[in-house]
């Protein structure tokens, strides 16, 4: 083998090319980490979302809580599942829920978007494993909401002791609360009961309820989707959201992966470039090497091992260049449910492994023809 | 003195790295024309809405309907000439992996307000004679294969059941980012076959001068306000643009995105015109001596970089422009009219100009202020 601080010394040799080559090579990763950091922060705030010991009741042929409808009648008859956990009252962990989308205004950029608005009763907090980090929970029978915190920052008149309008009537912001990063910081929440009379009248979106064991989710489908008095879908909860995300998910990896794969052929013929350049610069070394003994493989080794070591510091720099990218907010709509949610960027160490692999793998194929001329070289001819 | 000569000899000594680096720019601009398009495509989605049509929704939000009886107080508002009205449905085709908009219209109205949505005339005819007929774009009609006079089924998400519906009339849009995958049918059926009375999604308004919509849109706005649905009125354009800035902020990430594609291949490029300098030295040495200018010395390595930079954009270019022009790319239907603009070439072009600077520069300043004794002294 021929010692690896010769590559060492080779590459010290010619900075600036190293450099060059190395940062095409760490844009490429760059782009591929934050564009993957995004897909991932967006189902992650999704998957989030449900829980798998939930269980998200809808109506039948209804692809969203958009356009879900069930009766009280109904929302009772699935409370009485004995099923259901029971919460630290002794009362069952079950939230018949009101769902619309309403139209706030925002506070960057002008204009309005759409927030999910939920109607939900005093259980939902546990339900939906929320804490509140301000204020108190809306009062039963009043004009109250809370937001979830990620609104706040976006929207206009949602912090605490503001005055927010729709549906014709002023609803006072009176919390703030957080959901673990999921897709329900991004949502207001006003009592059920409020929402109802004021937006779709008597009816409900959803019913969700906590399982007392989670394994018991394919019995519970069974009875309620059985049951010929209601015409009901069940989903795990976790399993619904999961759903929503699939899509864009999918359409952000594609597009990942296609620009991040024009752009890798591009870096890997900026090493195709800088390597063929080492090699003849250095067509009297490699001669030497050869008649000192070093077989042609080892050479092939040696420069192979040399192209991927710029690759990889390249990977190495890319995953810095896109690590500041971790946590910033972005936002973007859910369409299944018509909704603004907001995210953060993910930079998760899979991702950034990932971009080192992806970097080796440039630089490998950029190094190999190369490499190959460098091992097949006639001594006399290299000498001369 | 013709140099071009010794510029095209030069870069045919390393003619796989020419070729490397003109493909890499190739690559580079390429992207960079894609990633422009997809930007300019969702704006003119925005631009293809006629500058004297409103649209008319709740307040509230998009999904809540508007009662029947604006459709005649709309009319009395002054400025405005037609009202149109249409339903989203919300319908899901078979497995759902085919995606495609359903509209129920008022089909005379709401034909007479789009121009645009051309059909031919027999099939309006049997469009608007059948209740249960659907008007379907060409677009959509060729990627599901269907024929005219087919029975096609739809699940309804928002109105429960199984709607079948008879393919009467294709129709071709007659501005390219018009959504040629749209499927219509009649607001008469729709309403037929709920049990509950059917109210407009939203109105579309056709004003007599498009200076008006300021006030038209305030006169509205006042009318409804203290009503049971409160309405939201604006201009066509800014509704299209309510649904692109939805994504996101698409413009920004792609822009991102364009930038690092060039910095990434500036780097190729400049790494290679450097290559190629030090190799010289020598002989540029030689020129020098020999009697060539210093700015004769920059001109011929900025004039290789430019050659490199400008080949590859317009392979780049041409072919983005050709290879999304040829097969119709239209972002799997999420991107109608797809289109790669002159302006994006011309963005494109200059992006290369200064690749070819960037790149060059030091190169050719090097080559300019290189002294023949220093150079030379390396010369074995």
């Amino acid at each position: 083998m021929i010692p690896f601080a010769y590559n060492l010394r080779s590459i010290a040799q010619r900075p600036v090319s190293t450099t060059m080559t190395a940062l095409g090579v760490a844009l490429v990763v760059a782009v591929f980490v934050a564009m993957l950091a995004l897909a991932h922060g967006f189902r992650a705030a999704l998957v989030k979302t449900g829980s798998p010991d939930n269980v998200i009741v809808l109506r039948r042929g209804a692809d969203s809580e958009m356009s879900s409808g069930l009766s009280r009648d109904n929302a009772r008859l699935i409370a009485t599942d004995p099923r259901i956990a029971s919460g630290v009252d002794g009362r069952p962990l079950v939230s018949p829920e009101v769902y619309v989308v309403i139209n706030v205004p925002r506070v960057v950029g002008a204009g309005l978007s759409n927030v999910v608005a939920r109607g939900v009763n005093a259980e939902a907090f546990t339900v939906r494993h929320t804490h509140l980090v301000a204020g108190r929970w809306f009062q039963s029978g009043r004009s109250e909401i809370v937001v979830g915190k990620k609104v706040a920052p976006r929207f206009a008149h949602t912090a605490i002791g503001d005055t927010l309008r729709f549906a014709n009537r002023d609803w006072v912001v009176v919390g703030q609360f957080e959901a673990g990063g999921s897709a329900l910081e991004s949502e207001i929440w006003g009592e059920n009961e409020q929402f109802m009379p004021v937006f779709r009248g008597d009816v409900f979106q959803s019913v969700i309820f906590r399982l007392r064991d989670p394994a018991a989710f394919d019995d519970v489908k069974r009875a309620l989707e059985g049951d010929q008095r209601l015409q009901v879908q069940v989903q795990r909860e976790s399993a619904f959201y999961a759903g929503q995300s699939t899509i864009l998910t999918g359409v952000l990896t594609a597009l990942a992966m296609m620009i991040t794969s024009i752009m890798a052929v591009g870096a890997v013929f900026g090493a195709v470039n800088t390597m063929y350049a080492a090699v003849s610069s250095r067509t009297p070394e490699i001669a030497v090497l050869l008649t000192l003994g070093f077989p042609p493989r080892s050479v092939l080794a040696s420069f192979l091992a040399e192209s991927a070591l710029i690759a990889i510091l390249g990977g190495v720099a890319g995953g810095l260049l896109a690590l500041p990218i971790n946590g910033i907010v972005t936002s973007t709509t859910n369409w299944n449910s018509f909704s603004e949610v907001s995210f953060a960027f993910r930079v998760t160490p899979d991702l950034l492994l990932g971009g080192v692999v992806f970097a080796l793998v440039m630089g490998l194929v950029g190094g190999f023809f190369p490499a190959w001329r460098a091992a097949r070289l006639q001594v006399v001819q290299a000498l001369r | 003195m013709n140099l071009l000569p010794l510029v095209l000899a030069n870069l045919r000594r390393h003619r796989l790295r020419t070729l490397l680096t003109v493909l890499g720019v190739a690559l580079a601009t390429f992207l960079f024309a894609s990633l422009r398009s997809v930007v300019t495509t969702l704006n003119a989605g925005s631009e293809v809405a006629s500058a004297s049509r409103m649209v008319v929704t709740h307040a509230t939000a998009l999904v809540f309907p508007l009662p029947m009886s604006y459709r005649e107080r709309l009319k009395t508002v002054p400025g405005v000439e037609a009202v149109t009205w249409a339903n989203w449905f919300g319908g899901q085709y078979g497995d759902g992996k085919l995606f495609f908009a359903q509209f129920a219209i008022d089909p005379e109205s709401y034909l007479a307000m789009y121009p645009e949505i051309s059909v031919p005339a027999d099939q309006r005819a049997a469009f608007l004679a059948e209740r249960s007929a659907a008007l379907v774009g060409k677009g959509l009609m060729e990627k599901a294969g269907w024929h005219l006079g087919q029975n096609v089924t739809i699940r309804g998400t928002i109105f429960p059941g199984d709607w079948t519906f008879t393919i009467r009339a294709v129709y071709t849009p007659t501005v390219r980012a018009l959504d040629d995958r749209s499927f219509m049918f009649q607001y008469a059926y729709l309403d037929e076959r709920t049990e509950h009375r059917v109210t407009p999604g939203w109105y579309v308004l056709q004003l007599r001068d498009a200076g008006l919509a300021p006030t038209v849109a305030q006169t509205i706005d006042e009318t409804f306000r203290n009503s049971s649905a409160p309405t939201k009125t604006g201009t066509e354009k800014a509704f299209n643009q309510g649904f692109v800035t939805m994504w996101g902020n698409v413009q920004f990430l792609m822009n991102s995105i364009g930038m690092a594609v060039v910095f990434a291949i500036l780097m190729v490029t400049a790494n290679a015109m450097m290559m190629t300098a030090r190799e010289r030295t020598g002989e540029v040495a030689v020129l020098k001596t020999i009697g060539f200018t210093d700015r004769t010395l920059f001109g011929l390595v900025m004039a290789e970089a430019g050659l490199v930079t400008l080949t590859g954009a317009v392979l780049g270019l041409g072919g983005a422009k050709l290879l999304y022009a040829g097969t119709a790319f239209n972002g799997f239907g999420m991107l109608p009219g797809f289109d790669v603009t002159a302006g994006t070439l011309a963005i494109g072009f200059g992006v290369a100009l200064l690749l070819a600077v960037a790149s060059g520069l030091v190169p050719a300043l090097r080559a300019a202020r290189l002294s023949i004794v220093q150079a030379l002294r390396h010369v074995e």
